[in-house]
């Protein structure tokens, strides 16, 4: 347990309705989906048809560009619908869940016993494999590749994120298992980035990492950047800490079981709590009954506010998020809002009245508050992003196309989420999460 | 106030692309949101943003600059009186109406004319109105002097706004400092009308100036070789220069404006203020003639240093981006600014030349700095390696 590694940079946004820690399980839901557009870059091929049966861990699709990676049925059921958008795009792979819940066998084993091979492909043919990702880019790791470091945030420092501490005290054992896979896997070099109070630091087998600072210090790719920067030619794989928690459940039970805890949250939630179900649940299990009856919109986030996807109450949780938010929608006209002293209007700027009571807590909806415009205010980004990195310049490398900058002002060791502050403070309403996307597209294109 | 908001929404049909009134789209989008905050919610990416915007921004600048504005009126009634020897027979009221009446039309000039090209050129480009302007529109009135002709002011607002600012792609896009373009506009195009000693004091027509009195500013006078001005006079404003500039007071109320909100930034306030005393420091060791032996620290409350390194040198568009560059940036324009000031004998104010030459080194100042930022990682990679 050495030092603290502390972040000034950043900033906490406050809002209201974090959740209480009160725990509630669901029943299991009659639907689950599994999207293919939660996976960026993926090209799914079916590997079954609509009204076939299914058991958990059942293949369902697979990457076309590497089949090995599967996608597997979270629970026993029929494959009830491929839901489709634009070009025949496939949206949702919808089980329907059936009378038994059959699931398939894998091997129980200590992963400390197997061969690294040997973990590596359970979690491929359990269709887990996909809980890893690796950076540059934030996409599915590959299997072919070896990684410098597999990295594991234990805390989440996004605006109204889940404890950990709380989600998954009571299961440290299973979360050992789950790194201990994860250190076959990388030889060993698997990094845990704590919290100053944290209940992580006894595990084993993984370097722990104290982190202490605002939002972004829970952030993985902050944590790497710290620790083990990503230089060109390096890979780094990062797993969220529940996926851990499966990972470990499929060695120690041999089955999966996609059971998942998600912080219901947010300033139009009755009571925000947390609440268990599986992933790619509807979000109606999650959020009916529990959100403010109001006379004006909300927003659904399937995630948090910052990098969550707006989604509809009749849609699915998203593969990677352990969160839903609701805000207000925010779609109305505000007189001389920008004259407005601003006892309400939480900002980054000492630019509001709010400044002077730094406990408050703020309801924000989704306006933007502002128009778009060229780019102005120039300090910023840098406020926020606790790298070695320069946010402007880096952005506008990428609008300029100039791969080779791109490259050399760390490209490699960003995504959305680690820039997605930059998109809050933004006073020119810049879309940056979208540019940086752009950006990544770009490098997965021309270098692979 | 409903009704308002229910005209512009009701009209919105009738400026879309296509419709009839077209052509006024952008002057119904600047009103309306000027009026109101837009609707628009997040549809991609953060779900929600921070409640500053341009607008915010922009309005907290023209708020820093209201001080220097109501001094610079008070203190073109004092120096006219002063003038015609009739200081000691006015009213407090008396005077600041005076300066009033003389510096509201340079304002509404300077605001008529730039707004009235944004809206056009706003049109054209089918992009909305910018807020730039609402601060260039404050910031060029404040840097003339009081006599300037109306017509001056249009023709170099115009200027300004057109090859400052429109040229490059509007607000974000200008490399000069729009405000200061506007300036060394009229420098360069009507030196006569715009230096010498009879600008800086406004006189009406039949006005007796009492005997001994100048009109000349403190730096004109210096360079000439003489010293005719109190530092207590230099600190408050009571001196002649153009309108805005003359009060260190009243320019550091809007500093605290601006550091304390973070609008303005504060690393090339302080750079370039300390840039000003190493230069005159410098100046004063080799104190060859009255100018270079103006104690260092007198540079700072004289002619339109502070002025610019509070609110031109800050621009965020046209100074340098990256963190080390500010720094560099504002410690040459003070340096450049007293060095222009003491050792060329044609311009006895050097603040506006520095600023702007500064503002076109900015961007290579950028580029050092991120090279050497780029070579940092390469090292990095290198030891990891």
């Amino acid at each position: 347990m050495s030092e603290v590694i502390k972040l000034r940079k950043g900033l906490d946004i406050k809002l209201k309705g974090s959740a209480e820690k009160v725990l509630e399980s669901l029943p299991a839901p009659a639907m689950v989906a599994i999207k293919p557009t939660d996976f960026p870059g993926l090209t799914p091929k079916m590997l079954i048809k609509q009204g076939q049966e299914v058991k958990a861990g059942d293949a369902l699709f697979y990457d076309k560009y590497h089949p090995e990676v599967l996608f597997t049925a979270p629970i026993g059921g029929k494959l009830v619908s491929v839901n489709r958008g634009e070009r025949r795009r496939i949206l949702e792979v919808v089980i329907e869940a059936g009378p038994q819940a059959e699931s398939l066998e894998f091997k129980k084993a200590n992963p400390g016993k197997l061969s690294a091979e040997e973990v590596k492909d359970q979690l491929l043919k359990s269709g887990l494999w996909p809980f890893i990702r690796r950076r540059p880019y934030g996409i599915i790791a590959s299997p072919q590749e070896q990684p410098k470091a597999i990295f594991v945030s234990t805390f989440d420092t996004s605006p109204l994120a889940p404890d950990y501490n709380f989600v998954i005290e009571g299961q440290l054992g299973t979360f050992q298992t789950g790194i201990d896979a994860l250190a076959k896997l990388s030889g060993k070099n698997v990094y845990l980035g704590v919290s100053e109070k944290s209940v992580f630091t006894n595990i084993n087998n993984a370097d722990i990492v104290r982190f202490s600072g605002p939002h972004p210090a829970g952030n993985v790719g902050v944590q790497i950047h710290h620790v083990s920067p990503i230089n060109k030619g390096e890979v780094v794989w990062t797993v969220n800490p529940q996926d851990v928690l499966i990972i470990g459940r499929l060695f120690e039970t041999g089955k999966i079981d996609l059971t998942k805890v998600y912080a219901l949250t947010g300033s139009e939630v009755e009571k925000p709590k947390y609440l268990q179900t599986l992933l790619g649940a509807p979000v109606s299990t999650v959020t009916d009954r529990r959100i403010k009856q109001t006379d004006y919109k909300q927003r659904i986030i399937s995630g948090n506010v910052l990098t969550g996807k707006r989604i509809k109450a009749q849609e699915y949780i998203g593969f990677y998020d352990a969160q839903i938010t609701v805000i207000p929608e925010g779609d109305e006209y505000e007189m001389l809002g920008w004259a407005d002293p601003g006892i309400n209007k939480f900002s980054s700027t000492k630019a509001f009245m709010s400044k002077l009571f730094p406990k408050k807590e703020y309801v924000i909806s989704a306006n933007l508050h502002g128009g778009d415009r060229a780019f102005v205010l120039t300090d910023q980004y840098r406020r926020v992003v606790p790298m070695d990195i320069m946010p402007v310049i880096l952005l506008k490398a990428i609008l300029a196309n100039d791969i080779d900058k791109m490259e050399q002002l760390g490209l490699y060791e960003v995504i959305e989420e680690d820039f997605a502050l930059c998109e809050y403070v933004c006073a020119s309403k810049t879309k940056v999460q979208d540019i940086l996307r752009t950006g990544i597209n770009t490098m997965i294109k021309e270098l692979g | 106030m409903e009704f308002l908001k229910n005209f512009f929404e009701k009209t919105k049909p009738y400026v879309q692309k296509g419709a009839k009134y077209h052509w006024l789209h952008s002057v119904h989008d600047g009103f309306f949101t000027f009026l109101y905050v837009p609707k628009t919610t997040a549809k991609t990416g953060a779900h929600i943003h921070d409640y500053i915007d341009l607008k915010r921004a922009m309005s907290i600048v023209v708020l820093a600059l209201v001080p220097a504005l109501l001094f610079g009126m008070y203190n073109v009634g004092y120096q006219h009186f002063i003038a015609i020897g009739e200081l000691a027979n006015t009213g407090f009221w008396d005077i600041f109406l005076y300066g009033l009446i003389k510096v509201l039309p340079v304002v509404i000039v300077s605001y008529g004319v730039g707004l009235g090209l944004e809206f056009v050129f706003a049109q054209i480009r089918g992009h909305e109105i910018n807020e730039g302007f609402l601060v260039s529109g404050m910031l060029i009135p404040l840097i003339m002097p009081v006599e300037t002709p109306l017509w001056m002011v249009a023709v170099a607002t115009a200027f300004a706004v057109i090859f400052g600012k429109e040229v490059f792609g509007g607000t974000g896009m200008n490399i000069w400092n729009p405000a200061l373009v506007a300036r060394a506009f009229l420098f360069f195009a009507y030196p006569a009308q715009m230096s010498g000693n009879s600008v800086w004091v406004a006189l009406d027509e039949g006005d007796r100036v009492i005997d001994g009195f100048t009109g000349a500013t403190p730096m004109a006078d210096l360079a000439a070789g003489t010293v005719d001005y109190s530092v207590v006079d230099a600190f408050f404003g009571f001196i002649p220069g153009s309108i805005g500039e003359t009060s260190f007071v009243a320019i550091m109320l809007g500093a605290l404006v601006l550091i304390v909100t973070g609008i303005g930034n504060w690393k090339i306030i302080l750079s370039t203020f300390a840039g000003g005393l190493l230069m005159g420091l410098i100046l004063n060791l080799f104190a060859v003639n009255t100018y270079m032996s103006t104690p260092f620290w007198h540079h700072m409350l004289l002619g339109g240093f502070a002025f610019g390194a509070v609110f031109m040198a800050t621009d965020p568009v046209s100074a340098a981006q990256t963190g080390k560059g500010k720094w560099i940036y504002g410690l040459l324009i003070g340096i450049l600014a007293i060095l222009i000031r003491v050792i060329n004998p044609a311009f006895p104010e050097g603040m506006m030349l520095a600023i702007l030459l500064m503002n076109t080194f900015a961007p290579l100042i950028d580029h050092y700095v991120v090279q050497g930022h780029i070579k940092r990682r390469m090292k990095r990679a290198k030891i990891s390696a």
